[in-house]
């Protein structure tokens, strides 16, 4: 009898080991008219463990990635967290109406995170906070919502300003931003993680307020569909 | 697909009226008439569309039953059928797709906080998706809409609602100038075969308007909208 539990218990303890390492076949599609998605960081992390909170202030490596693309600040954090990482699925920047597919080996992580900046936008930014990966196989899908980081003003001014703490936007990836502008506003009053109240932009491309155009950068959420396959 | 399910309908009651046949002629007493054959129940559906835009009449509602194909995919070009619906609001060519087994149009404009039922049966027995597209007609071409719902297992009384977004057919620029726009909002231009905008199946990124700053816009504040913009409700009820 004792042997007979003992062996239950042993191929119960194998069954949720294999059941939590999980290979994961993910595709994020872009769903916006004219945002473009600087690389992606995509990770599987443990509970304790989170790229951004909605409601608390940015840390300093959300920053980075929110006012410019920049990844690397999150993958040391992430990587100091012992997390299951994939950088650059994309391969560079992910247009309107395109789609990327990678395989994510998350090991024993339960959660997934991810986020990339969105173009043109101050600190706008899309993520996915600690989603639990399920355990039962099968498709999944996340609609993702845009975020401002709430660490730049958003001015609405492309002027390259991509480093953390310098105004403006880096760039309108699609050659389709304008010039000139004077700048929407100089503050930022909510200075934690909010939901993006979206580009205001204006029809003109060589003055106004904004360097935005009104009729290609605005967005409606969600900004992305991610389909996830638990394997 | 399509002509095979609805050869496999035809069969049915000609394999059934063979069997009656061979009843009647088994009988003893061949005064009796044969039982009239029983005619197979369609699977009927009740399909719920509200507009819950504050400004933004939609279209008659394309409703559809199907076993493949879909009215759009996102990210894909948008096919003319669609094109012709989200760009004038006319869904007929939609209801002519090839993949449509069953078709059916609304009989009206929806009105912002009103709702239209569109009836729709079928015979068929197998797999069974339907599918839903309207136009915001104060808009160059945005529609709303599901695509592909598997009805297969619905039972009679069992429904499914879905809060439905905007999409944007990116076959027409969406320049809110006026002759644009067929809704009354403008009066204007409805399908136009050119394509002048990014030519996929988007999200939409919502009106701009002339009171936000888009100086060319025939659209005013009230026409602004945000997710969701419909609520489509299927309801099996025989």
């Amino acid at each position: 009898m004792k042997f007979n539990k003992l062996a239950v218990a042993a191929s119960l303890a194998a069954f949720s080991f294999s059941s939590q390492a999980a290979q994961l076949d993910i595709t994020i599609s872009n769903l916006t008219h004219g945002i473009h998605f600087t690389p992606f960081v995509v990770a599987g992390h443990d509970d304790s463990t989170h790229i951004f909170q909605v409601g608390q202030a940015a840390t300093p490596e959300l920053q980075a990635m929110a006012e410019g693309g920049d990844i690397s600040g999150l993958v040391n954090m992430l990587t100091t967290a012992n997390a299951e990482i994939v950088e650059n699925p994309a391969g560079g920047l992910l247009a309107p109406g395109a789609s990327t597919n990678f395989m994510l080996d998350t090991g024993s992580m339960g959660y997934l995170s991810l986020s990339s900046m969105l173009l043109p936008t101050n600190d706008g930014f899309a993520g996915v906070d600690a989603w639990q990966i399920p355990s039962e196989p099968g498709v999944y899908w996340i609609n993702v919502n845009a975020y401002d980081a709430g660490t730049e003003a958003n001015d609405e001014i492309i002027n390259g300003g991509g480093a953390p703490g310098a105004a403006g936007i880096p760039v309108a990836p699609g050659g389709d931003g304008g010039t000139n502008a004077t700048g929407v506003t100089t503050e930022e009053t909510n200075q934690t993680v909010h939901i993006h109240r979206g580009n205001l932009g204006d029809d003109d491309a060589t003055a106004g307020k904004s360097d935005v155009d009104s009729r290609i950068h605005r967005w409606l959420n969600p900004v992305l569909r991610i389909r996830v396959e638990v394997l | 697909m399509t002509i095979f399910s609805r050869k496999s309908n035809l069969l049915k009651p000609s394999l059934f009226s063979l069997f009656a046949l061979t009843l009647a002629a088994c009988s003893d007493d061949n005064d009796t008439p044969a039982p009239p054959p029983v005619q197979p129940i369609p699977k009927t559906f009740q399909v719920v569309v509200t507009n819950i835009t504050h400004n933004q009449p939609f279209s008659p509602a394309a409703v559809a039953l199907h076993q493949s194909g879909s009215f759009w995919q996102l990210n894909q070009a948008a096919s003319e059928a669609l094109e012709t619906m989200a760009e004038g609001g006319d869904n007929s060519a939609m209801l002519a797709e090839s993949f449509v087994m069953e078709g059916a149009s609304g009989g009206e404009i929806i009105m912002p906080g009103a709702e239209d039922v569109v009836p729709i049966q079928t015979l068929e027995t197998g797999e069974l998706y339907l599918s839903v597209a309207t136009m915001l007609v104060n808009t160059n071409d945005a529609f709303t809409g599901i695509s592909s719902v598997d009805v297969t297992n619905m039972a009679v009384g069992d429904s499914l609602t879905f809060r439905v977004t905007a999409y944007d057919a990116g076959t027409e620029g969406n320049s809110e100038a006026q002759g644009t726009i067929p809704g009354p909002a403008d009066g204007g231009e409805g399908f136009n075969s050119t394509r002048d905008d990014r030519d996929f199946v988007h999200r939409h990124p919502g009106v701009v308007s002339l009171d936000d700053g888009l100086t060319t816009s025939v659209l005013n504040q009230s026409h602004r909208f945000d997710n969701p913009v419909s609520t489509v409700r299927i309801l099996r009820t025989r």
